[in-house]
């Protein structure tokens, strides 16, 4: 049975420049955020299945913005879970697992998929939601949808999910990756054996090779990163691994696609993470201070050949930032922080430079990380969420960190340099993503 | 080397086939008079699906960069870690790049910018892949530092 909900329209994206100011600029606001747990893998109970942590998420993040499941009007939420290891075709379905849930629109949902009718089966409590959209990919997707959904009126109250397993295996491993042989476009990539991080490593040496700069130089950026996950304690590293990276371990660590180590990449995690999505008017009942939407733009270039090369990737970049200012009206010294992504650690100068953060400009940003103050005390805080590195592959801490920041609510992580009023996140990649601007006022 | 074999579809059967006659070609689009690899179904230049055509090359390029694979997510290179994996700028066109592993370059000792001649190595009985030889070296062997 597919699942009667559909991918957002591409009249929901705002792609192009040229559009204005956001038609629902300061219209929209985030409210509650609700974690699961953290695990590095799933150990088969059905209570710490990707489906047990998403109802945690959702009703954990109900439960922080004050409102009951009954509110609740619209689900936004990206179907596919994976890291990286699906479950096996035609293994059954843990016994214990199956006795815990209802089944959904998919019959691995709750181990290795989602879907809006597992979750609405499961959450009986749920019983007014009339809009559900999916987001695909990233929470970047699905909280663009979502703010464009709550600002269109499609819904008022909106959970917006993205949930992540990692089964066992290693990494991107199974699959077609695993055959002898290999169809379709990898059929031009994988005989000659380019994996993981490739992409990101070739476009590091391209950078370098343009502007100067080594990998050394990503040390303080990958350290201020580490310091910041440990932070953040709904991060895996705090949660399981409280490891203090030094210097010396990161120029130290093992390449596995020189010029990118092993604290180059993140760790594939189990996690789920919902928000609140509302509207300004239901956001003055609600627990938690609002955190308004002031754009969303998403970017998805097509590129020449079989591999994206740095003049594509720092057009692209550019082109993010200035659709994302356009369409809040703000210009780059307008930006508190930035919690663009790192997932990869070699591409996050990407967005720095894309964004003009700080006054950085084409070609400084290894220069920047060596010499400016990264930190969340400083005065122009890089990534104080700790990103995919600092806390886990996710793709979703930068987004709670926005909100955190800007609501008073990020602890020990809280910046303190500069007053978080307007901050910026998105991705998943340089090169192509869904990107947001949040501000601690509508206008 | 035991490497993926590359299955042919009716979009690539084209480029498979010529490699078989040890012949480089590409699709170019005789519309913006641009050339792309691998194939798609329209020119991403100009979005044309009509002007498609395949196109012999001298199989002459240049080594733009290169990155050491030290473990690898492909289970038939994982016994050949590390590895290199160099990016190879076509001569008519060197927006036009080929993944190569310069088969008898030592790893890491890749010479980044010597000149390369297009290279046909049997994958299996019945197809040859496109691989790279260097022919001549660049003027100073770059040698990346960490
Ligand atoms: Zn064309």
């Amino acid at each position: 049975m597919p699942s009667a909900t559909q991918p957002a329209p591409a009249s929901m994206y705002r792609r192009t420049e040229g559009l204005g100011i956001w038609e629902h600029k300061g219209k929209v606001a985030a409210v509650g955020i609700g974690h699961s747990p953290v695990d590095r893998r799933w150990d088969g109970k059905p209570e710490t299945s990707v489906g047990a942590y998403a109802i945690v998420a959702l009703r954990n993040a109900m439960k922080d913005a004050g409102i009951t499941a009954d509110q609740v009007d619209g689900l936004v939420m990206d179907a596919s879970t994976t890291t990286g290891a699906e479950w096996p075709a035609g293994r059954p379905l843990p016994e214990e697992f199956v006795k815990a849930f209802k089944p959904g629109a998919n019959h691995v949902d709750g181990i290795s998929s989602l879907s809006t009718e597992w979750i609405i089966a499961n959450m009986p409590e749920l019983a007014h939601v009339k809009y559900t959209q999916y987001g695909p990919g990233c929470m970047s997707n699905c909280v663009c949808v979502a703010a464009q959904a709550v600002g269109d009126g499609k819904t008022k109250v909106c959970l917006v999910l993205k949930a992540w397993d990692n089964l066992e295996g290693r990494y991107g491993q199974g699959g077609e990756n695993a055959e002898d042989t290999i169809a379709g476009r990898a059929a031009f990539s994988n005989p000659w054996g380019p994996t993981g991080p490739y992409l990101w490593a070739h476009m590091f040496n391209e950078y370098t090779k343009k502007y100067g700069g080594n990998h050394d130089q990503m040390a303080n950026f990958v350290l201020n990163e580490t310091r910041n996950g440990l932070l953040f304690p709904e991060g895996f590293w705090a949660q399981h691994r409280p490891e203090v990276l030094t210097k010396e371990d990161y120029l130290s660590s093992r390449w596995i696609v020189k010029p990118a180590n092993l604290y180059d990449c993140d760790i594939p995690i189990t996690v789920a993470v919902a928000y609140v999505f509302t509207t300004p008017e239901r956001a003055k009942d609600m627990k938690q201070k609002p955190v308004y939407i002031w754009n969303t733009t998403a970017t998805n270039p097509r590129n020449r050949g079989i591999i994206q090369t740095l003049d594509e990737g720092q057009a692209s970049t550019d082109f993010t930032g200035r659709k994302l200012y356009e369409g809040a009206g703000i210009k780059p010294s307008d930006l508190s922080f930035e919690n663009m992504y790192d997932g990869y650690t070699l591409f996050h100068q990407f967005f720095l430079e894309g964004l003009r953060f700080a006054g950085v400009q084409r070609g400084e940003a290894l220069d920047f990380y060596e010499t400016a103050d990264l930190t969340i005390e400083g005065p122009h805080p890089v990534s104080p969420s700790g990103g995919n590195r600092g806390s886990g592959r996710t793709r979703i801490w930068m987004h709670t960190d926005c909100i955190q920041q800007i609501q008073g609510r990020a602890g020990a992580r809280q910046i303190t340099g500069v007053k978080p009023e307007i901050g910026v996140s998105g991705g998943p990649m340089p090169t192509s993503g869904n990107f947001l601007i949040w501000s601690a006022t509508p206008n | 080397m035991p490497r993926p074999i590359p299955v042919p579809d009716e979009l690539s059967k084209p480029f498979w086939d010529a490699c078989n006659e040890r012949r480089l070609v590409v699709q170019n689009c005789t519309a913006c008079n641009r050339m792309q690899y691998p194939p798609e179904k329209t020119c991403l230049g100009c979005g044309s699906g009509k002007s498609l055509a395949w196109r012999e090359v001298s199989g002459r390029g240049r080594v733009d960069d290169y990155v050491v694979v030290h473990d690898s997510r492909l289970r038939l290179w994982q016994a050949e870690q590390p590895y290199n994996v160099a990016l190879i700028a076509l001569e008519e066109d060197p927006g036009v790049l080929f993944l190569s592993n310069l088969p008898g370059i030592p790893v890491d000792q890749v010479p980044v910018g010597a000149s390369v001649q297009a290279d046909f190595e049997e994958v299996t009985p019945g197809q040859l892949l496109l691989e790279w030889r260097v022919v001549s070296q660049p003027q100073r062997p770059a040698q990346r530092k960490r």
